[in-house]
């Protein structure tokens, strides 16, 4: 009997292993297939052909052309650079951002903790993407500005899960022991913190990496992300909507890049928190 | 003898200003001599661990000094208090808790070690040496708190207090987590180590039995007070408070 209680976690985590190995290899794949767009596609993605314009698929143009008789499998594939790139740098920038201000609120405590707090609260408070195109437009267009915007509104739940995080932190003995040991605040906090709370932060982030791809896209697909002709999934989107009656899979092809890019970085978001669980562990 | 540790009227009052403030230490004078072993004993409650937490400047001061060797460490901050940690260390209750469970045993020591002026190899080499002389195998150094047992974790966790060699190390119900005959070694360690350093102890415990042996002196705090003090065998033996009695009389 033993054997067998013992042998049914293990089981389970080999398969998690086999699942995380899988989809984290995907997400390298894709992460690096976009980092090299420019060599994969078959085609200039910002070649016009009038004589091509709106061709249907065939094997010369796998997903057929767009208006201008660009060839519509070479743009998506270079949309993954913008696509792919700007949404990991926004994930970073905030992950980043709001981590430094949470633990930074948990340290200091007092009024600096009261000051950045309803901040945060402030920008929470606004509806999201309402916010980010009031910020985009002010701003102007562009990937930048449209990063900028999300990340205003985005920041704040880094900062409220890193605060907690860290005040749960603090209450155990083994900072008392640390304290008394002489470290620094600085040594503290990267040496015994940041490791402790890094879980579930990562998780979180792992997990926004495909909201924050679709927010993208959808500034985008307003016009106010990623500038025409520059291929950019959320604008190929937009640019091309006029045609989803007649030919749709011109539409449809960048919908697809972003809910497969979507679903491949949930998925493994999803098995790291499982990894990282520790119902898990043992 | 010369003194170590002064406090004089010390006071503590939690959340105060509140509608919920709590006095929980109150008027608390006391001194611990140069290798002397003092005890605090007293129910859950009556403020104990407040005074050690206080002592150690874990919390802070409502009113009252403290002196360690002289110094006033009372408002001490960063550097002083750095300093003031380098006289006196703490031995936590909860062994395992006291480490970080992302760090092996042998970190948490060097850590110690390494901020007071030890280069890498020279803190491997010291906590190889502190984890022997704490009777434990240097290997355990490699092993994180879980995967040891709670009388080897507060070993370790001697063994980091005593790292940048304290003069006073204050005992916060160090054996209450452990079971009797682990107690028993424990206390045996501590009794070698005194002799061989000659430290003082303030012993924070609320198990007489464990005093008698162990303590020359015994303060007993009852709701935030010191109701009686003397020598450990004169107040186990003819106590002259009710409490106290009490006290002792739920050990039998």
């Amino acid at each position: 009997m033993s054997e067998i209680s013992v042998r049914v976690p293990q089981i389970r985590r080999d398969r998690l292993k086999r699942k995380l190995y899988f989809f984290s290899t995907v997400a390298g794949l894709l992460i690096v297939a976009a980092f090299f767009s420019e060599y994969l596609c078959p085609y200039d993605p910002y070649e016009q052909n009038m004589s091509l314009a709106k061709a249907a698929p065939s094997a010369e143009h796998l997903l057929g052309t767009d208006r201008y008789g660009r060839d519509m499998f070479s743009r998506v594939i270079a949309g993954s650079f913008t696509s792919i790139f700007s949404t990991l740098a926004l994930v970073g920038f905030i992950t980043g951002f709001g981590t430094i201000i949470g633990i930074f609120c948990a340290w200091m405590g007092k009024w600096v903790d009261t000051v950045l707090m309803r901040l945060a609260d402030m920008f929470l408070a606004f509806p999201g993407l309402v916010f980010a195109l009031a910020v985009a437009a002010v701003l102007g267009g562009g990937v930048h500005n449209a990063i900028f915007a999300l990340a205003a509104i985005s920041w704040p739940k880094y900062a409220r899960l890193a605060r907690s995080q860290t005040l749960a932190q603090q209450e155990l003995p083994y900072m008392q022991a640390v304290r008394m040991a002489g470290s620094s605040s600085l040594k503290i906090i990267g040496k015994h913190v940041l490791p402790n709370i890094a879980g579930p932060i990562l998780v979180t982030a792992m997990l926004d990496i495909g909201t924050m791809m679709i927010e993208l896209a959808g500034l985008s697909f307003l016009g106010l992300g990623a500038k025409p002709p520059i291929p950019e999934w959320g604008s190929m989107m937009s640019d091309t909507r006029n045609l989803l009656a007649t030919q749709p899979w011109v539409t449809l092809a960048p919908g697809v890049a972003i809910f497969l890019s979507v679903m491949i970085f949930n998925l493994l978001g999803d098995t790291v928190r499982d990894w990282l669980d520790p119902k898990n562990r043992r | 003898m010369e003194t170590i540790l002064e406090v004089r009227q010390l006071r503590k009052v939690f959340h105060e200003g509140s509608w919920e403030d709590l006095l929980a230490v109150d008027d608390v004078s006391f001194t611990v001599g140069a290798g002397e072993k003092v005890a605090i004993i007293g129910e859950s409650g009556s403020g104990k661990t407040t005074v050690a937490k206080l002592v150690t400047r874990l919390l802070d001061v409502t009113a009252g000094q403290i002196f360690l060797d002289g110094v006033e460490i009372t408002n001490a901050r960063g550097k002083e208090l750095k300093q003031a940690y380098q006289k006196m260390q703490m031995v936590f209750q909860s062994p395992i808790d006291s480490f970080d469970p992302r760090c092996t045993l042998g970190d948490g020591i060097g850590e110690s070690l390494r901020n007071h002026g030890y280069t890498k190899g020279e803190a491997k080499t010291e906590t190889a040496r502190l984890l022997a002389l704490c009777g434990l195998s240097p290997d355990l150094g490699d092993c994180y708190p879980y995967e040891v047992s709670g009388g080897q974790c507060q070993r370790a966790a001697i063994a980091r207090a005593l790292a940048i060699k304290p003069q006073l190390l204050i005992l916060d119900e160090a054996t209450s987590a452990l079971d009797v005959t682990v107690q028993a070694e424990i206390l045996t360690l501590l009794n070698h180590l005194q002799q061989e350093l000659s430290m003082s102890y303030l012993f924070i415990c609320h198990d007489i039995a464990l005093v008698q042996d162990f303590c020359d002196r015994v303060l007993v705090m009852h709701n935030g007070r010191i109701v009686e003090e003397g020598t450990a065998d004169a107040v186990i033996r003819h106590p002259q408070m009710e409490y106290t009695q009490m006290l002792i009389d739920s050990v039998l």
